[in-house]
């Protein structure tokens, strides 16, 4: 706060189950849509697995690039690609407007390119060496989503890619944020990407007893804070924000969506997969963005939070939220919408905590009909709740104790 | 110079790298005129291969320059 930075979103970017760019996923959202169907994959049936449905884009990258430009590219560096396109475009940048010197680009991932391991993989043990690509390794490489925007922008400021399991994304725009206060860049371009429905990662999910398997109410499978969670739902897509100094926006006439006021990152020291069911590592990273932002918890009207859908995840995030700022925040889920896009989870849910604080309204948490007892904190449900936002936290936690807080206040 | 093999492996470099097939004429250079990079001509050299029953090693792929070295080689070797 003494370095007189401020850091703002000028340009937002999405490809999720709920729609093939920023607008449509936010209208979904307020309108009560799911992401989730039936997977409709033959490795489905042929392992048997317990997981029938995913959440799943509704647009398909490859009606959106170029054919030749997909085929050279892992699924999860195509939803990188039009989600940074969005972004970039939104923000009104093009060729002339930054130094790219000055640019860097920051994008995670939770998983990387596994379709692309399996598939090469496959290809090998049935066809032989021959038939395996050439481009193999950039395109399973879990930098390669931020590599491939970074060269598409020339960003030379740094391209970066932290993998933080469903905290990547979130991990990403903390990053962007501290290489704007330090002076490193003037503009970033940063997210998360993740496209991983693919028959070992639903397996070993599974078999951690992490997934839900409401597979004949797909669209009431992903149910944060209610009494009848049974697990996550596996999600795709990708979520791509770009934040400037506010001084280099405001000098070219920028559009400001708001402000990344703070940032908080902590770990749990807990256990690999399972939160620490005191939220103390939670509660860390929430209270350092808000220290980090100069914010007072008492200003913070709203958590956007990572509940999952799992029964011990979700309770442990909302005693974490008490600590950290009490009781008042209006809280809601957006997973039970979207599902969990692991790495690009944090940063699709940081642009609707923006967009919650831009329109002053806050989407319901779809299919909480029933609130955990152990739930002391206002959970919206129902339909959107209208309410004027001076500051909004999102989180984002991963497997591995992975801990981000992002704290947000108005243009 | 053989305009089976041409266009055929005009096809396979439209496939692989988005070149207009027409293009893909005996004098162009893979890398300089047609933007072909080494990982693509992998590609083009296993599918050639397939295709056109040849075999391509290494050392003699890095001597194809051109579309039209790469048309005589395929039609000597085949």
């Amino acid at each position: 706060m003494t370095s007189g930075i401020e850091v703002v979103i000028t340009g937002l970017g999405a490809t999720t189950p709920l729609g093939g760019d920023v607008t449509s996923t936010w209208d979904a959202l307020l309108a009560g849509k799911s992401g989730v169907r039936p997977l409709t994959h033959d490795w489905v049936e042929k392992y048997d697995l317990p997981v029938k449905i995913a959440s799943q884009l509704v647009v398909d990258p490859t009606e959106v690039l170029p054919r030749v430009e997909a085929r050279r590219l892992d699924r999860s560096e195509q939803v990188a690609i039009v989600a940074s396109r969005q972004a970039w475009a939104d923000a009104g940048h093009n060729d002339d407007t930054v130094d790219r010197q000055r640019l860097a680009v920051i994008i995670g991932t939770g998983i990387g390119g596994a379709i692309t391991l399996l598939t090469q993989d496959d290809l090998l043990e049935q066809q032989g060496l021959r038939k395996v690509s050439p481009l193999t390794v950039p395109m399973l490489m879990p930098n390669g989503p931020a590599a491939h925007v970074g060269l598409e922008l020339k960003a030379q400021a740094g391209v970066h890619a932290p993998v933080s399991a469903c905290a990547s994304g979130a991990e990403a725009i903390a990053w962007a944020y501290r290489m704007i206060m330090s002076g490193e860049a003037d503009v970033v371009v940063a997210g998360g990407a993740e496209a991983c429905i693919t028959a070992i990662p639903v397996a070993g999910f599974s078999q951690a007893r992490t997934m839900s398997t409401r597979n004949d109410e797909p669209e009431k499978a992903s149910r944060p804070f209610d009494t009848a969670r049974d697990g996550f739902v596996l999600g795709e897509g990708a979520g791509v924000m770009v934040l400037e100094r506010r001084e280099f926006a405001e000098a070219r006439g920028a559009k400001i969506y708001g402000r990344l006021a703070g940032i908080g990152t902590s770990a749990d020291g807990y256990h690999i997969t399972a939160p620490d069911p005191e939220g103390v590592g939670q509660s860390r990273a929430i209270a350092a963005s808000l220290r980090s932002g100069g914010i007072d918890p008492a200003d913070v009207g709203h958590v956007n939070c990572h509940a999952t859908s799992t029964p011990v995840g979700d309770v442990a995030e909302t005693v974490a939220i008490r600590k950290a700022i009490g009781d008042h925040p209006v809280l809601t889920a957006p997973k039970g919408a979207l599902g969990h896009l692991l790495g690009a989870a944090g940063a699709v849910e940081a642009i609707v905590t923006v967009l919650s604080i831009r329109d002053g309204i806050v989407p319901q948490t779809l299919n909480l009909e029933n609130l955990d007892p152990a739930v002391t904190l206002d959970v919206v449900a129902g339909e959107p709740r209208k309410i004027k936002l001076e500051a909004a936290v999102n989180d984002s936690f991963g497997f591995g104790g992975h801990n981000v807080a992002l704290a947000f206040t108005p243009a | 110079m053989s305009d089976n093999v041409l266009s055929g492996l005009a096809e396979i470099v439209e496939e692989v790298a988005g070149v207009a097939a027409d293009d893909v004429t005996a004098e162009k250079s893979f890398v300089d005129d047609l933007d072909i990079d080494s990982l693509s001509m992998v590609e083009i050299a296993v599918q050639a291969e397939d295709k056109f029953g040849v075999k391509i090693p290494d050392d003699e792929l890095a001597n194809l320059k051109t579309v039209g070295d790469a048309v005589n080689y395929i039609t000597s070797n085949k």
